[in-house]
Protein backbone atom coordinates (compact mmCIF):
# COMPACT_ATOMS: atom_id res chain seq x y z
CA UNK A 1 0.00 0.00 0.00
CA UNK A 2 1.07 3.66 -0.86
CA UNK A 3 1.78 6.43 1.32
CA UNK A 4 -1.37 7.96 -0.85
CA UNK A 5 -4.07 5.70 -0.29
CA UNK A 6 -2.55 4.91 3.11
CA UNK A 7 -3.47 8.92 3.51
CA UNK A 8 -6.64 8.92 2.13
CA UNK A 9 -7.52 5.68 4.44
CA UNK A 10 -6.73 7.63 6.76
CA UNK A 11 -8.56 10.72 6.67
CA UNK A 12 -11.56 8.58 5.99
CA UNK A 13 -11.35 6.29 9.37
CA UNK A 14 -10.48 10.10 11.03
CA UNK A 15 -13.76 11.60 10.37
CA UNK A 16 -15.98 8.50 10.90
CA UNK A 17 -14.14 8.17 14.18
CA UNK A 18 -14.99 11.41 15.02
CA UNK A 19 -18.84 11.93 13.85
CA UNK A 20 -19.30 8.06 15.06
CA UNK A 21 -18.16 8.60 18.36
CA UNK A 22 -19.86 11.57 19.15
CA UNK A 23 -23.02 10.15 18.08
CA UNK A 24 -22.72 6.85 20.52
CA UNK A 25 -21.48 9.41 23.55
CA UNK A 26 -24.53 11.96 22.53
CA UNK A 27 -26.84 8.36 22.47
CA UNK A 28 -25.62 7.53 25.97
CA UNK A 29 -25.66 10.29 27.72
CA UNK A 30 -29.10 11.48 26.30
CA UNK A 31 -31.07 8.80 28.24
CA UNK A 32 -28.98 10.30 31.46
CA UNK A 33 -29.92 13.52 30.23
CA UNK A 34 -33.61 12.00 29.68
CA UNK A 35 -33.93 10.84 33.01
CA UNK A 36 -32.05 13.47 34.71
CA UNK A 37 -34.21 16.48 32.98
CA UNK A 38 -37.36 14.43 33.98
CA UNK A 39 -36.51 14.13 37.11
CA UNK A 40 -35.94 17.53 37.85
CA UNK A 41 -39.03 18.80 36.00
CA UNK A 42 -40.87 16.16 38.13
CA UNK A 43 -39.01 17.56 41.70
CA UNK A 44 -36.87 14.33 41.94
CA UNK A 45 -33.16 13.81 42.10
CA UNK A 46 -32.79 11.18 39.50
CA UNK A 47 -30.12 8.25 38.94
CA UNK A 48 -27.16 10.03 40.20
CA UNK A 49 -25.47 7.27 42.43
CA UNK A 50 -23.32 5.92 39.57
CA UNK A 51 -20.41 8.22 39.52
CA UNK A 52 -20.05 12.42 40.25
CA UNK A 53 -23.82 13.19 39.36
CA UNK A 54 -24.73 9.91 38.01
CA UNK A 55 -22.32 10.63 34.95
CA UNK A 56 -21.23 6.73 34.44
CA UNK A 57 -25.41 5.76 34.16
CA UNK A 58 -24.91 5.25 30.74
CA UNK A 59 -22.13 2.45 31.41
CA UNK A 60 -23.97 0.87 34.04
CA UNK A 61 -27.46 0.43 31.70
CA UNK A 62 -24.95 -0.68 28.86
CA UNK A 63 -23.19 -2.94 30.53
CA UNK A 64 -26.87 -4.45 32.59
CA UNK A 65 -28.02 -4.89 29.10
CA UNK A 66 -25.24 -6.76 28.04
CA UNK A 67 -25.47 -9.45 30.81
CA UNK A 68 -29.79 -9.92 30.82
CA UNK A 69 -30.98 -12.95 28.96
CA UNK A 70 -32.22 -12.46 25.54
CA UNK A 71 -35.26 -13.86 25.26
CA UNK A 72 -37.16 -14.53 21.90
CA UNK A 73 -40.82 -15.54 22.61
CA UNK A 74 -42.12 -19.18 21.22
CA UNK A 75 -44.27 -17.30 18.27
CA UNK A 76 -41.86 -15.14 17.02
CA UNK A 77 -40.17 -15.47 13.33
CA UNK A 78 -36.68 -16.12 14.61
CA UNK A 79 -34.56 -14.41 11.89
CA UNK A 80 -36.90 -11.65 11.28
CA UNK A 81 -37.02 -11.34 15.00
CA UNK A 82 -33.31 -10.72 14.94
CA UNK A 83 -32.91 -8.82 12.07
CA UNK A 84 -35.21 -5.45 12.69
CA UNK A 85 -33.18 -4.01 15.36
CA UNK A 86 -30.54 -3.94 13.11
CA UNK A 87 -32.83 -2.70 10.47
CA UNK A 88 -33.75 -0.51 13.08
CA UNK A 89 -30.64 0.62 14.09
CA UNK A 90 -28.38 1.04 10.44
CA UNK A 91 -30.50 3.72 8.54
CA UNK A 92 -30.47 5.91 12.00
CA UNK A 93 -26.50 5.90 12.48
CA UNK A 94 -26.13 5.91 8.59
CA UNK A 95 -27.70 8.92 8.46
CA UNK A 96 -24.83 10.80 10.71
CA UNK A 97 -22.91 10.28 7.23
CA UNK A 98 -23.79 13.24 5.22
CA UNK A 99 -24.31 15.82 8.01
CA UNK A 100 -21.58 18.64 8.02
CA UNK A 101 -20.09 19.40 11.66
CA UNK A 102 -17.79 22.62 10.36
CA UNK A 103 -16.87 24.79 7.72
CA UNK A 104 -13.79 23.93 6.28
CA UNK A 105 -11.14 21.14 6.35
CA UNK A 106 -8.63 20.74 9.29
CA UNK A 107 -4.95 19.46 9.11
CA UNK A 108 -4.11 16.98 11.63
CA UNK A 109 -0.73 18.94 11.93
CA UNK A 110 -2.79 22.02 13.17
CA UNK A 111 -3.62 20.23 16.13
CA UNK A 112 0.04 18.96 16.83
CA UNK A 113 -0.23 15.67 15.62
CA UNK A 114 2.84 14.13 13.36
CA UNK A 115 0.15 13.25 10.72
CA UNK A 116 -0.59 15.79 7.37
CA UNK A 117 -4.45 14.66 6.76
CA UNK A 118 -6.65 16.91 5.91
CA UNK A 119 -10.16 15.96 7.66
CA UNK A 120 -13.60 17.08 6.36
CA UNK A 121 -15.90 18.24 8.17
CA UNK A 122 -18.37 15.31 7.19
CA UNK A 123 -17.93 11.52 6.41
CA UNK A 124 -19.79 11.35 2.75
CA UNK A 125 -20.14 14.48 0.49
CA UNK A 126 -23.31 13.68 -1.20
CA UNK A 127 -24.84 16.45 -4.15
CA UNK A 128 -28.13 14.66 -2.58
CA UNK A 129 -27.26 14.74 0.80
CA UNK A 130 -30.43 15.92 1.96
CA UNK A 131 -32.77 13.34 0.06
CA UNK A 132 -30.74 10.63 1.24
CA UNK A 133 -31.17 11.89 4.84
CA UNK A 134 -35.26 11.45 3.77
CA UNK A 135 -34.60 7.91 2.32
CA UNK A 136 -32.86 6.63 5.27
CA UNK A 137 -35.47 8.10 7.42
CA UNK A 138 -37.80 6.34 5.71
CA UNK A 139 -35.93 3.31 5.71
CA UNK A 140 -36.59 3.08 9.68
CA UNK A 141 -40.14 1.75 9.36
CA UNK A 142 -38.76 -1.44 8.54
CA UNK A 143 -37.63 -2.39 11.62
CA UNK A 144 -40.54 -1.24 13.29
CA UNK A 145 -42.79 -3.01 10.74
CA UNK A 146 -40.83 -6.23 11.29
CA UNK A 147 -40.17 -6.20 15.10
CA UNK A 148 -44.17 -6.07 15.30
CA UNK A 149 -44.50 -8.72 12.97
CA UNK A 150 -42.16 -11.20 13.75
CA UNK A 151 -42.75 -10.51 17.77
CA UNK A 152 -45.78 -13.05 16.80
CA UNK A 153 -48.11 -11.26 19.67
CA UNK A 154 -50.84 -8.45 19.21
CA UNK A 155 -49.31 -5.81 21.47
CA UNK A 156 -46.14 -5.54 19.19
CA UNK A 157 -48.61 -6.20 16.03
CA UNK A 158 -50.97 -3.16 17.09
CA UNK A 159 -48.02 -0.95 17.85
CA UNK A 160 -46.49 -1.05 14.52
CA UNK A 161 -49.00 -0.59 12.41
CA UNK A 162 -49.79 2.66 14.06
CA UNK A 163 -46.03 3.23 13.63
CA UNK A 164 -45.95 3.09 10.30
CA UNK A 165 -49.14 4.32 9.35
CA UNK A 166 -47.82 7.10 11.54
CA UNK A 167 -44.29 7.58 9.93
CA UNK A 168 -45.69 7.24 6.53
CA UNK A 169 -48.22 10.31 7.15
CA UNK A 170 -45.67 12.38 8.87
CA UNK A 171 -43.24 11.89 6.11
CA UNK A 172 -45.37 14.09 3.72
CA UNK A 173 -45.61 16.74 5.86
CA UNK A 174 -41.79 16.97 6.75
CA UNK A 175 -40.74 16.53 3.48
CA UNK A 176 -42.81 19.48 2.49
CA UNK A 177 -41.68 21.56 5.26
CA UNK A 178 -38.06 21.05 3.94
CA UNK A 179 -38.89 22.17 0.40
CA UNK A 180 -38.84 25.74 0.79
CA UNK A 181 -35.38 25.55 2.26
CA UNK A 182 -34.16 23.69 -1.12
CA UNK A 183 -36.08 26.07 -3.21
CA UNK A 184 -34.68 29.16 -2.18
CA UNK A 185 -30.79 27.81 -1.39
CA UNK A 186 -30.78 25.72 -5.19
CA UNK A 187 -29.37 23.21 -3.58
CA UNK A 188 -29.89 19.37 -2.12
CA UNK A 189 -26.51 19.43 -0.65
CA UNK A 190 -26.19 20.48 3.39
CA UNK A 191 -22.72 21.54 3.21
CA UNK A 192 -24.06 23.57 0.33
CA UNK A 193 -27.22 24.96 2.74
CA UNK A 194 -25.12 25.80 5.44
CA UNK A 195 -23.14 28.05 3.83
CA UNK A 196 -25.71 29.80 2.07
CA UNK A 197 -26.38 31.13 5.76
CA UNK A 198 -23.14 32.74 6.58
CA UNK A 199 -23.92 36.90 7.02
CA UNK A 200 -26.47 38.89 9.18
CA UNK A 201 -28.96 41.27 8.36
CA UNK A 202 -28.21 44.63 9.99
CA UNK A 203 -25.14 43.47 12.12
CA UNK A 204 -26.78 40.87 14.48
CA UNK A 205 -29.64 39.22 12.95
CA UNK A 206 -27.72 35.79 11.85
CA UNK A 207 -28.68 35.12 8.01
CA UNK A 208 -30.52 31.96 9.22
CA UNK A 209 -33.29 29.91 7.20
CA UNK A 210 -35.45 29.92 10.46
CA UNK A 211 -36.27 33.81 9.83
CA UNK A 212 -36.80 33.51 6.14
CA UNK A 213 -39.32 30.31 6.48
CA UNK A 214 -40.50 30.56 10.27
CA UNK A 215 -43.47 28.61 8.66
CA UNK A 216 -41.51 25.94 7.50
CA UNK A 217 -39.58 25.33 10.57
CA UNK A 218 -42.25 25.22 12.76
CA UNK A 219 -44.00 22.44 9.98
CA UNK A 220 -40.64 20.60 10.21
CA UNK A 221 -40.87 20.60 14.11
CA UNK A 222 -44.17 18.96 14.64
CA UNK A 223 -43.43 15.95 12.00
CA UNK A 224 -40.29 15.61 13.22
CA UNK A 225 -41.94 14.97 16.74
CA UNK A 226 -43.99 12.50 15.19
CA UNK A 227 -41.42 11.04 13.16
CA UNK A 228 -39.54 10.38 15.84
CA UNK A 229 -42.63 8.74 18.08
CA UNK A 230 -42.66 11.04 20.70
CA UNK A 231 -45.13 12.82 23.33
CA UNK A 232 -47.27 14.42 22.21
CA UNK A 233 -47.24 11.89 19.13
CA UNK A 234 -46.02 8.71 21.11
CA UNK A 235 -49.00 6.57 20.25
CA UNK A 236 -47.11 3.74 18.74
CA UNK A 237 -45.50 3.15 22.26
CA UNK A 238 -48.81 4.79 24.38
CA UNK A 239 -48.01 2.12 27.60
CA UNK A 240 -51.37 2.10 28.54
CA UNK A 241 -53.12 1.10 26.27
CA UNK A 242 -50.08 -1.35 23.97
CA UNK A 243 -47.39 -1.97 26.95
CA UNK A 244 -44.77 -0.78 25.02
CA UNK A 245 -45.84 -1.14 21.27
CA UNK A 246 -43.42 -2.34 19.08
CA UNK A 247 -40.81 -3.51 20.99
CA UNK A 248 -42.41 -5.12 24.23
CA UNK A 249 -40.99 -8.92 23.38
CA UNK A 250 -37.69 -7.30 23.14
CA UNK A 251 -34.94 -7.77 25.79
CA UNK A 252 -31.63 -7.25 26.41
CA UNK A 253 -29.33 -5.77 23.48
CA UNK A 254 -31.72 -6.40 21.30
CA UNK A 255 -33.94 -4.02 23.34
CA UNK A 256 -30.69 -1.55 23.54
CA UNK A 257 -30.63 -1.31 19.88
CA UNK A 258 -34.55 0.37 19.47
CA UNK A 259 -33.45 2.58 22.34
CA UNK A 260 -30.53 3.49 21.07
CA UNK A 261 -32.16 3.56 17.43
CA UNK A 262 -34.78 6.36 19.02
CA UNK A 263 -32.36 8.81 20.23
CA UNK A 264 -29.64 8.39 17.25
CA UNK A 265 -32.97 9.10 15.53
CA UNK A 266 -33.65 12.39 17.67
CA UNK A 267 -30.11 13.05 17.29
CA UNK A 268 -30.33 12.93 13.69
CA UNK A 269 -33.38 14.90 13.09
CA UNK A 270 -32.00 17.66 15.43
CA UNK A 271 -29.01 18.08 13.84
CA UNK A 272 -30.89 17.98 10.52
CA UNK A 273 -33.27 21.00 11.74
CA UNK A 274 -30.20 23.10 12.73
CA UNK A 275 -28.27 22.46 9.68
CA UNK A 276 -31.43 23.58 7.72
CA UNK A 277 -32.92 26.51 9.50
CA UNK A 278 -30.09 27.58 12.20
CA UNK A 279 -27.23 27.76 9.89
CA UNK A 280 -25.89 24.71 10.73
CA UNK A 281 -21.98 25.25 12.07
CA UNK A 282 -22.20 29.22 11.58
CA UNK A 283 -21.28 31.41 14.05
CA UNK A 284 -21.67 34.99 12.98
CA UNK A 285 -18.91 37.11 12.86
CA UNK A 286 -16.56 34.83 14.45
CA UNK A 287 -13.08 34.73 12.65
CA UNK A 288 -9.98 32.73 13.79
CA UNK A 289 -7.07 30.79 12.78
CA UNK A 290 -7.55 27.41 11.20
CA UNK A 291 -7.89 24.94 14.22
CA UNK A 292 -9.90 26.85 16.68
CA UNK A 293 -12.12 27.69 13.38
CA UNK A 294 -13.29 24.14 12.91
CA UNK A 295 -13.01 23.37 16.75
CA UNK A 296 -15.72 26.48 17.65
CA UNK A 297 -17.63 25.74 15.07
CA UNK A 298 -18.26 22.10 15.40
CA UNK A 299 -18.69 23.28 19.18
CA UNK A 300 -21.63 25.54 18.53
CA UNK A 301 -22.99 23.23 15.90
CA UNK A 302 -23.11 20.32 19.30
CA UNK A 303 -24.34 23.31 21.25
CA UNK A 304 -27.16 24.07 18.64
CA UNK A 305 -28.01 20.25 18.04
CA UNK A 306 -28.59 20.16 21.81
CA UNK A 307 -30.78 22.50 22.70
CA UNK A 308 -33.21 20.80 20.65
CA UNK A 309 -32.45 17.74 21.84
CA UNK A 310 -33.47 19.47 25.29
CA UNK A 311 -36.28 20.58 23.75
CA UNK A 312 -37.32 16.85 22.67
CA UNK A 313 -37.02 15.85 26.42
CA UNK A 314 -38.85 19.17 28.17
CA UNK A 315 -41.77 18.87 25.36
CA UNK A 316 -41.88 14.82 26.15
CA UNK A 317 -42.64 16.21 29.96
CA UNK A 318 -44.81 18.83 29.72
CA UNK A 319 -47.54 17.67 27.26
CA UNK A 320 -49.85 15.02 27.49
CA UNK A 321 -50.13 12.82 24.77
CA UNK A 322 -53.00 12.97 21.35
CA UNK A 323 -55.57 10.70 20.82
CA UNK A 324 -54.95 8.54 17.45
CA UNK A 325 -57.43 9.40 15.23
CA UNK A 326 -56.45 13.29 16.04
CA UNK A 327 -53.10 12.36 15.01
CA UNK A 328 -53.36 11.67 11.90
CA UNK A 329 -55.99 14.23 11.46
CA UNK A 330 -53.88 17.02 12.69
CA UNK A 331 -51.16 15.14 9.89
CA UNK A 332 -53.43 14.86 6.88
CA UNK A 333 -55.69 17.52 7.34
CA UNK A 334 -54.19 19.87 8.54
CA UNK A 335 -50.27 20.06 8.27
CA UNK A 336 -50.19 18.39 5.04
CA UNK A 337 -52.09 21.33 3.06
CA UNK A 338 -50.66 24.26 5.61
CA UNK A 339 -46.88 22.71 4.44
CA UNK A 340 -48.81 22.57 0.84
CA UNK A 341 -49.62 25.93 0.76
CA UNK A 342 -46.09 27.36 2.49
CA UNK A 343 -44.24 25.93 -0.18
CA UNK A 344 -46.50 27.16 -3.25
CA UNK A 345 -46.50 30.49 -1.64
CA UNK A 346 -42.42 30.17 -1.33
CA UNK A 347 -42.47 28.76 -4.93
CA UNK A 348 -44.42 31.73 -6.52
CA UNK A 349 -42.35 34.27 -4.48
CA UNK A 350 -39.23 32.47 -6.35
CA UNK A 351 -40.68 33.05 -9.19
CA UNK A 352 -41.32 36.37 -9.00
CA UNK A 353 -37.18 36.98 -7.84
CA UNK A 354 -38.52 38.22 -4.52
CA UNK A 355 -36.31 35.60 -2.60
CA UNK B 1 -10.00 -3.95 -10.78
CA UNK B 2 -11.38 -0.51 -9.48
CA UNK B 3 -13.95 -0.10 -5.86
CA UNK B 4 -16.69 0.84 -8.66
CA UNK B 5 -16.44 -2.40 -10.88
CA UNK B 6 -16.71 -4.58 -7.35
CA UNK B 7 -19.26 -2.10 -6.32
CA UNK B 8 -21.03 -2.58 -9.11
CA UNK B 9 -20.71 -6.17 -9.64
CA UNK B 10 -21.38 -6.88 -5.88
CA UNK B 11 -24.35 -4.77 -6.63
CA UNK B 12 -25.43 -6.93 -9.21
CA UNK B 13 -25.31 -10.06 -7.95
CA UNK B 14 -27.15 -9.28 -5.09
CA UNK B 15 -29.60 -7.84 -7.28
CA UNK B 16 -30.41 -10.79 -8.97
CA UNK B 17 -29.68 -13.17 -5.86
CA UNK B 18 -33.01 -11.15 -3.87
CA UNK B 19 -34.85 -10.89 -7.14
CA UNK B 20 -35.07 -15.06 -7.43
CA UNK B 21 -35.55 -15.14 -3.75
CA UNK B 22 -38.63 -12.71 -4.67
CA UNK B 23 -40.03 -15.51 -6.29
CA UNK B 24 -38.98 -18.58 -4.55
CA UNK B 25 -39.92 -18.02 -0.75
CA UNK B 26 -43.09 -18.93 0.67
CA UNK B 27 -43.57 -16.55 2.92
CA UNK B 28 -44.87 -13.16 1.56
CA UNK B 29 -43.50 -10.60 4.59
CA UNK B 30 -40.23 -12.21 3.49
CA UNK B 31 -40.59 -11.77 -0.22
CA UNK B 32 -41.47 -8.65 0.65
CA UNK B 33 -38.15 -8.20 2.22
CA UNK B 34 -35.93 -9.59 -0.42
CA UNK B 35 -37.62 -7.01 -3.23
CA UNK B 36 -36.63 -4.02 -0.45
CA UNK B 37 -33.28 -5.91 -1.06
CA UNK B 38 -33.22 -6.08 -4.85
CA UNK B 39 -34.37 -2.25 -4.41
CA UNK B 40 -31.52 -1.48 -2.82
CA UNK B 41 -29.44 -3.12 -5.06
CA UNK B 42 -30.50 -1.32 -8.32
CA UNK B 43 -30.31 1.75 -6.11
CA UNK B 44 -26.17 1.01 -5.51
CA UNK B 45 -25.97 0.16 -9.57
CA UNK B 46 -27.76 3.89 -10.33
CA UNK B 47 -24.86 5.15 -7.80
CA UNK B 48 -21.90 3.70 -9.45
CA UNK B 49 -23.35 5.22 -12.39
CA UNK B 50 -23.16 8.60 -11.24
CA UNK B 51 -26.85 8.69 -10.98
CA UNK B 52 -27.09 10.03 -7.21
CA UNK B 53 -30.31 11.60 -7.56
CA UNK B 54 -32.24 8.65 -9.36
CA UNK B 55 -30.33 6.48 -6.31
CA UNK B 56 -31.82 8.54 -3.35
CA UNK B 57 -34.96 8.81 -5.37
CA UNK B 58 -35.77 4.79 -5.64
CA UNK B 59 -34.85 4.05 -1.58
CA UNK B 60 -37.41 7.39 -0.60
CA UNK B 61 -40.08 6.71 -3.08
CA UNK B 62 -39.56 2.24 -3.57
CA UNK B 63 -37.70 1.21 -0.70
CA UNK B 64 -39.10 3.82 1.63
CA UNK B 65 -42.45 4.31 0.58
CA UNK B 66 -43.76 1.74 -1.47
CA UNK B 67 -42.59 -1.25 -0.29
CA UNK B 68 -43.68 0.24 2.78
CA UNK B 69 -47.18 -0.14 2.79
CA UNK B 70 -46.95 -3.37 0.72
CA UNK B 71 -45.54 -4.79 4.09
CA UNK B 72 -47.94 -2.76 6.18
CA UNK B 73 -50.61 -4.59 3.62
CA UNK B 74 -49.43 -7.84 4.10
CA UNK B 75 -49.06 -7.64 7.79
CA UNK B 76 -52.75 -6.31 7.73
CA UNK B 77 -53.89 -9.50 5.79
CA UNK B 78 -51.15 -11.93 7.19
CA UNK B 79 -51.75 -14.15 4.74
CA UNK B 80 -50.44 -17.92 5.49
CA UNK B 81 -47.05 -18.88 4.19
CA UNK B 82 -48.04 -21.44 0.90
CA UNK B 83 -47.67 -25.23 1.82
CA UNK B 84 -45.98 -26.61 -1.00
CA UNK B 85 -44.47 -24.37 -4.16
CA UNK B 86 -46.68 -24.01 -7.29
CA UNK B 87 -46.70 -27.05 -9.21
CA UNK B 88 -47.48 -27.02 -12.96
CA UNK B 89 -47.52 -29.16 -15.95
CA UNK B 90 -45.07 -29.96 -18.74
CA UNK B 91 -46.82 -27.46 -20.91
CA UNK B 92 -46.38 -24.16 -18.60
CA UNK B 93 -42.89 -24.75 -18.51
CA UNK B 94 -41.81 -25.14 -21.46
CA UNK B 95 -44.27 -21.99 -22.18
CA UNK B 96 -42.42 -20.30 -19.45
CA UNK B 97 -39.22 -20.51 -20.33
CA UNK B 98 -39.26 -20.18 -24.08
CA UNK B 99 -41.01 -16.64 -23.18
CA UNK B 100 -38.25 -16.17 -20.57
CA UNK B 101 -35.38 -16.99 -23.12
CA UNK B 102 -36.88 -14.37 -25.61
CA UNK B 103 -37.53 -11.32 -23.55
CA UNK B 104 -33.86 -11.63 -21.87
CA UNK B 105 -32.65 -12.40 -25.75
CA UNK B 106 -34.81 -9.18 -26.67
CA UNK B 107 -33.30 -6.99 -23.51
CA UNK B 108 -29.48 -8.45 -24.66
CA UNK B 109 -30.34 -7.14 -28.03
CA UNK B 110 -31.32 -3.55 -26.59
CA UNK B 111 -28.44 -3.62 -24.35
CA UNK B 112 -25.38 -4.63 -27.01
CA UNK B 113 -26.95 -2.21 -29.49
CA UNK B 114 -25.81 0.28 -26.63
CA UNK B 115 -22.80 3.38 -27.71
CA UNK B 116 -20.18 1.64 -26.29
CA UNK B 117 -21.22 -1.79 -25.60
CA UNK B 118 -18.19 -3.06 -27.53
CA UNK B 119 -15.53 -2.26 -24.65
CA UNK B 120 -15.56 1.55 -25.41
CA UNK B 121 -17.58 3.41 -22.44
CA UNK B 122 -19.86 6.44 -24.27
CA UNK B 123 -18.68 9.57 -21.99
CA UNK B 124 -21.80 11.81 -20.59
CA UNK B 125 -21.75 15.29 -19.77
CA UNK B 126 -20.83 17.09 -16.66
CA UNK B 127 -23.87 17.36 -15.01
CA UNK B 128 -25.58 13.72 -16.34
CA UNK B 129 -27.85 12.42 -13.45
CA UNK B 130 -27.77 15.13 -11.05
CA UNK B 131 -31.28 16.50 -9.72
CA UNK B 132 -31.23 19.92 -12.27
CA UNK B 133 -30.77 17.58 -15.29
CA UNK B 134 -33.51 15.42 -14.69
CA UNK B 135 -35.53 17.84 -13.23
CA UNK B 136 -34.70 19.72 -16.78
CA UNK B 137 -35.73 16.72 -18.99
CA UNK B 138 -38.86 15.91 -16.99
CA UNK B 139 -40.00 19.33 -17.35
CA UNK B 140 -39.14 20.33 -20.90
CA UNK B 141 -38.80 17.00 -22.66
CA UNK B 142 -40.81 14.52 -21.00
CA UNK B 143 -43.43 16.91 -20.08
CA UNK B 144 -46.40 15.02 -21.23
CA UNK B 145 -45.47 11.50 -20.21
CA UNK B 146 -44.78 12.99 -16.58
CA UNK B 147 -47.86 14.79 -16.04
CA UNK B 148 -49.98 11.97 -17.41
CA UNK B 149 -48.43 9.63 -15.39
CA UNK B 150 -49.07 12.21 -12.52
CA UNK B 151 -52.87 12.23 -13.28
CA UNK B 152 -53.05 8.68 -13.89
CA UNK B 153 -52.37 8.29 -9.92
CA UNK B 154 -54.66 10.55 -9.48
CA UNK B 155 -57.40 8.62 -11.09
CA UNK B 156 -56.46 5.57 -8.99
CA UNK B 157 -56.31 7.63 -5.99
CA UNK B 158 -59.92 8.88 -6.56
CA UNK B 159 -60.68 5.49 -8.03
CA UNK B 160 -59.42 3.98 -4.28
CA UNK B 161 -61.33 6.72 -1.87
CA UNK B 162 -64.66 6.08 -4.18
CA UNK B 163 -64.17 2.45 -3.57
CA UNK B 164 -63.51 2.80 0.46
CA UNK B 165 -65.93 5.18 1.36
CA UNK B 166 -68.46 4.25 3.77
CA UNK B 167 -71.79 4.47 2.46
CA UNK B 168 -73.86 7.03 4.58
CA UNK B 169 -77.18 6.06 6.02
CA UNK B 170 -80.05 6.53 3.21
CA UNK B 171 -77.69 6.17 0.52
CA UNK B 172 -77.35 2.96 -1.46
Amino acid sequence: MDAAMLKEIGEIVVRMLIIFTAVFTGVGYMTLVERRVSAWMQDRLGPNRVGPQGLLQPLADGLKHLMKEDVTPPGAHRMVFILAPIMVLIPAVLSFAVIPIAGDAINLQDLGLPWDWQIKPFIADVSVGLLILLGLASLEVYGVVLAGWSSGSKYPAMGALRSTAQMISYELALGLAILPVVLTTGSLRLQTIAEAQAGTWFGFVPHWNVFIHPFGFLFLLISIFAENKRLPFDLPEAEPELVAGYHTEYSAMKFVMFYMTEYSAMIANAALMVTLFFGGWQVPGLVLPQPWMFLVQAGAFAAKTFFFLFLFVWVRWTLPRFRYDQLMNLGWKVLLELAFINLLVVAMLVAAGVM
Amino acid sequence: MSLDTILASGASIAAIFSALMVVWQRSAVISALFLVLNLGSVAILFLTLGGEFLAAVQVLVYAGAIMVLFLFVIMLLNPAPLKERFASGPVVTGLTFALGVLFFASLMRGVMSLAGAGGTMASVGESYGSTRSVGELLFTAYLYPFELAGVLLLVAMVGAVVLARRQAPGED
